[in-house]
């Protein structure tokens, strides 16, 4: 391929099917579906356990995203769509996912994921996806407690890194790695507007700057400007980053240098699907068998 | 006297060239990743056009985003006194004078002598400048140039909102989905900025008359979105991307007059 070809900003989609697990004779199937700005995940879920996750990019169409997703998902499961008992829908586009049962904020299906991911010792979650950045604290149950977010302005968001992938031509999963390798850590960029991420970065590489170092200076200020978030809520132990931010290291080791709070460190999704960037669509999974079994109480 | 302004504006370098405080020639060239070197071709191409050289030029001011980056200054001036400048020299009743370039935005009360009274700034922030239209003409997929007649169809049954350049972009996707006419979205772009602009306004009193300069000044969609939204008249004069590099001109020619003494 043509260097100029390459589609640096482009991170992995994905599909995972939890190995050596047999639906056997589970009695509840329900699927989380979250439709993010960028990205959209669906989990699903057998008896409230990790069967299969698929992670792709957000369409235009949101409606669509939706439906590409979840049938992804379904895939090599042997499951099909009527057999799930009960689908919840989240994230900025889930009033656009026809086939959910109901829908929820991605707040509340966040600190459920994360309470799942985690376990019970999580008490604050940062996630930062596409265009939001939102604080979370909830208690030992997975039940939110306060949030604050980005609701006015979308700077320092995950859309920044996309635009700088390509500018600098660094592939977008190896920015984190990039972004740490300067010798000393420089002053943040004045401004993280994702409108102005390229004049930004262009000022910046027109002084001489190498790649790494307007990296560092951009992820620093993205970094601060999540922690006065967390710090407007109040960031409890333990901290957890959920999110497709979530895997840029280069974030995740700022946020703890400027915080002093080390977040407890991403589980092997690989190996059992627990990925933080698809908290949302498993918190989502997880309410979806609590509001089936509700349903069929009443 | 010869004097000279340079603009060195986030997309667009210009350059106005005085004789005798009449405009004597403006060029633009694109800023592109190395303004300094697009700055020495307009400054030499106005100076082509002027038929004059570069010794018969007495002192050159530099304003804009990038005035570090100015190939030949003698002084500098902030953008804000090259507007208000400006603007008294194009119509003497100016005292309120808008500035909306492709980054950056400003609205500046000024004197019948064209001195800064007071000034509001929207700065760091795309959703109140031009780079918004051009996000949002991306969005709805016209082109940004096409965009103002578009909207001015239009009755004005949709809005946006413009606190963010990315939010913005989801409020137009939405209206897409919802199967909304083009040239009301359209509409609804511009009058979002506009009233972005009028709450600059606001914080520095409208005091007619009232001038609009920069790049988005030519939109005849924004044009329209302002002076609806303000009810007042709103004067824009020929050339207004031209209007800090003008101010800079004449602050050149205040500077040789204060040697002069």
């Amino acid at each position: 391929m043509k260097s100029e070809n390459i589609e640096y900003w482009r991170w992995r989609e994905y599909h995972f099917v939890a190995p050596n697990k047999k639906l056997g004779n589970a009695e509840v199937i329900t699927a989380g579906v979250d439709v993010g700005s960028v990205s959209s995940k669906a989990v699903i879920m057998a008896d409230g356990e990790i069967y299969s996750v698929s992670i792709m990019r957000t369409g235009s169409n949101s409606p669509d995203s939706a439906k590409k997703v979840l049938d992804w998902a379904l895939e090599d499961t042997g499951l099909k769509l009527s057999e799930i008992d009960y689908i919840v829908g989240t994230g900025y586009g889930r009033v656009n996912v026809p086939m959910a049962n109901s829908t929820l904020t991605e707040i509340a299906c966040h600190a459920k994921g994360a309470n799942y991911i985690w376990g019970p010792t999580v008490r604050t979650i940062l996630d930062v996806g596409g265009q939001d950045i939102k604080a979370i604290r909830c208690d030992e149950k997975g039940k939110v407690v306060a949030f604050l977010m980005n609701d006015k302005c979308a700077a320092g968001t995950g859309r920044g890194m996309e635009v700088l992938a390509d500018l600098l031509k660094i592939p977008i999963e190896e920015m984190g790695a990039a972004s740490l390798k300067v010798n000393e850590e420089p002053d943040p960029v004045s401004c993280t507007c994702v409108a102005f991420a390229k004049t930004e970065a262009m000022d910046l590489l027109r002084r001489g700057w190498p790649k790494e170092k307007v990296l560092a200076a951009y992820m620093r200020a993205m970094a601060i400007r999540m922690c006065n978030l967390l710090e407007r809520v109040g960031c409890e132990k333990d901290l957890v980053i959920t999110g497709g931010q979530s895997k840029n290291i280069g974030i995740v080791a700022r946020i703890e240098n400027i915080l002093g709070v080390k977040p407890l460190p991403a589980p092997k999704w690989e190996e059992n699907g627990r990925d933080p960037m698809a908290a949302g669509a498993i918190g989502a999974a997880l309410l979806a068998k609590a509001l089936h079994e509700k349903a069929k109480k009443n | 006297m010869i004097t000279a302004g340079i603009d060195m504006g986030v997309q667009n370098v210009k350059v106005v060239i005085l004789k005798h405080g009449e405009i004597l020639a403006r060029s633009l060239t694109p800023s592109g990743f190395e303004p300094g070197k697009a700055a020495e071709k307009a400054f030499k191409e106005a100076l082509k056009k002027a038929k004059i050289s570069s010794d018969e030029v007495e002192h050159v001011t530099a304003t804009g985003v990038g005035v570090e980056m100015a190939p030949r200054a003698d002084s500098k001036v902030s953008m804000i006194a090259a507007d208000a400048k400006a603007g008294v020299y194009l119509y003497s009743s100016a005292r309120t004078v808008i500035d909306v370039g492709a980054e950056e935005a400003r609205v500046i009360k000024c004197d019948e002598k064209g001195n800064v009274l007071d000034f509001a700034l929207n700065e760091r922030c795309a959703a109140g400048s031009g780079a918004f239209i051009e996000a949002m003409a991306r969005a709805l997929e016209v082109k940004v140039e096409d965009m103002g007649a578009l909207s001015l169809n239009a009755n004005g049954t949709v809005s946006i909102s413009a606190t963010c350049v990315i939010f913005g972009e989801s409020d137009v996707v939405s209206l897409i989905h919802k199967q909304e006419p083009k040239h009301e979205i359209a509409r609804a772009i511009y009058d979002a900025l506009a009233e972005r602009i009028i709450s600059m306004i606001h914080r520095v009193g409208l005091n007619p008359d009232v001038v609009l300069v920069g790049g988005v000044a030519k939109d005849v969609g924004f044009a329209a979105a302002l002076k609806r939204k303000l009810e007042t008249e709103v004067l824009i004069p020929e050339n207004p991307e031209f209007a800090g590099a003008l101010g800079a001109a004449l602050y050149a020619m205040e500077k040789v007059g204060e040697m002069q003494k």
